[in-house]
């Protein structure tokens, strides 16, 4: 008994270092959305230019059908990365993808599009300070957002998609919110 | 000469500020309770600053946003709660005070309690040792070496 008593401090060191070896290999950008399970936040955005009268981001767009919200802009790199995949996905029409144009000028966000594609079923600008994107607590640009029939947002990808995270990730949520 | 004008220029420095004139609000109370509300809210892009520190965009959007909520009246805790709505705790440099935080908070102190009460048992244990062992008289045998062994150190 006395003997385990002195082996105490070697497992409390060896609990506290499995724990620290498990903080190493999380991601601490990762940081988790108080937004899940709650509805859009109450927005109206303008449209982008030359992209058509009715085609700005309103709360209610994002009502009646499951919705992906990506943020993007045309200063955004990683957004870069992420764009074929979201024009690959948009043409295959299972989910309606919406776009936010975040702190750009919505000149250049329109001309960005042109330029590499346009996924997007609307789009809404939203200049800086960003408050439709700080509503969505968002971190960085591309983020995303899978929102349901309700318009309550149900999952949050930080960074850019790929076809790993659309097909293991994102997909399955979709399918399972258009049952 | 020059090394006195290194020395002040030393002694004059002072930390940049991230905050930008255009940002400011007029009335200087209420710049500085958005002052004092940026210093305790993380800025998301890099993590270990406040928004109050940091160049980032996003921080700057921030103290922006901090600047409406004050101007539009709300109180500190209604501009903090509106971040943390959107941010979570995380947002703030100061952990709140509640379930999930106990062990943060509460941990340091338990462990430093723990510490104590095993120091305090180790001398209190040595003490009532040093009292209570029986002192057995010497045997025989054992008499008998001491003698000896004192005998010679007599020569």
């Amino acid at each position: 008994m006395k003997r385990a008593l002195y082996l105490l401090p070697v497992a409390i060191f060896a609990a506290m270092a499995l724990l620290f070896v498990k903080g190493l290999t999380m991601d601490p950008k990762a940081i988790p959305s108080v937004l899940i399970d709650r509805p859009v936040p109450e927005m109206a955005l303008p449209p982008l230019p030359g992209r058509g009268e009715d085609t700005g981001l309103a709360t209610r767009d994002l009502k009646g059908r499951v919705s992906l919200v990506n943020i993007y802009g045309s200063w955004c790199i990683a957004c870069v990365q992420e764009h074929p995949y979201l024009m690959e996905y948009s043409k295959s029409g299972i989910v309606p993808i919406h776009g936010i144009d975040w702190r750009d000028d919505p000149v250049q966000g329109a001309a960005w599009l042109k330029k590499h594609g346009d996924p997007y079923d609307r789009v809404g600008v939203d200049p800086a300070p960003g408050r439709a994107a700080v509503d969505f607590g968002v971190t960085g640009a591309p983020e995303s957002f899978i929102v349901d029939k309700n318009g309550i947002i149900r999952y949050k990808h930080i960074g850019p998609i790929s076809p790993e995270v659309w097909n293991k990730t994102l997909l399955p949520i979709i399918r399972e919110l258009q049952k | 000469m020059k090394w006195i004008l290194g020395v002040l220029m030393m002694a004059l420095a002072t930390s940049a500020f991230a905050v930008n004139p255009d940002e400011m609000l007029k009335d200087p109370a209420q710049e500085h309770r958005a002052r004092e509300l940026g210093k305790d809210l993380r800025c998301l892009v890099c993590q270990n600053q406040s928004i109050d520190d940091s160049d980032a965009d996003l921080a700057k959007d921030l103290r922006v946003i901090v600047r409406e909520r004050i101007m539009a009246g709300d109180s500190d805790d209604q501009v903090r709660k509106f971040v943390v709505d959107r941010y979570g705790d995380y947002v703030l440099l100061t952990p709140p005070f509640k379930g999930t935080t106990l062990v943060l908070w509460v941990g340091p102190f338990v462990l430093f309690a723990g510490a104590l009460a095993v120091v305090f048992g180790f001398y209190r244990r040595r003490r009532a040792g040093d009292a209570a062992a029986p002192v057995t008289p010497l045997s025989a045998e054992e008499k008998r070496r001491l003698e000896k062994l004192l005998k010679e150190q007599g020569q």
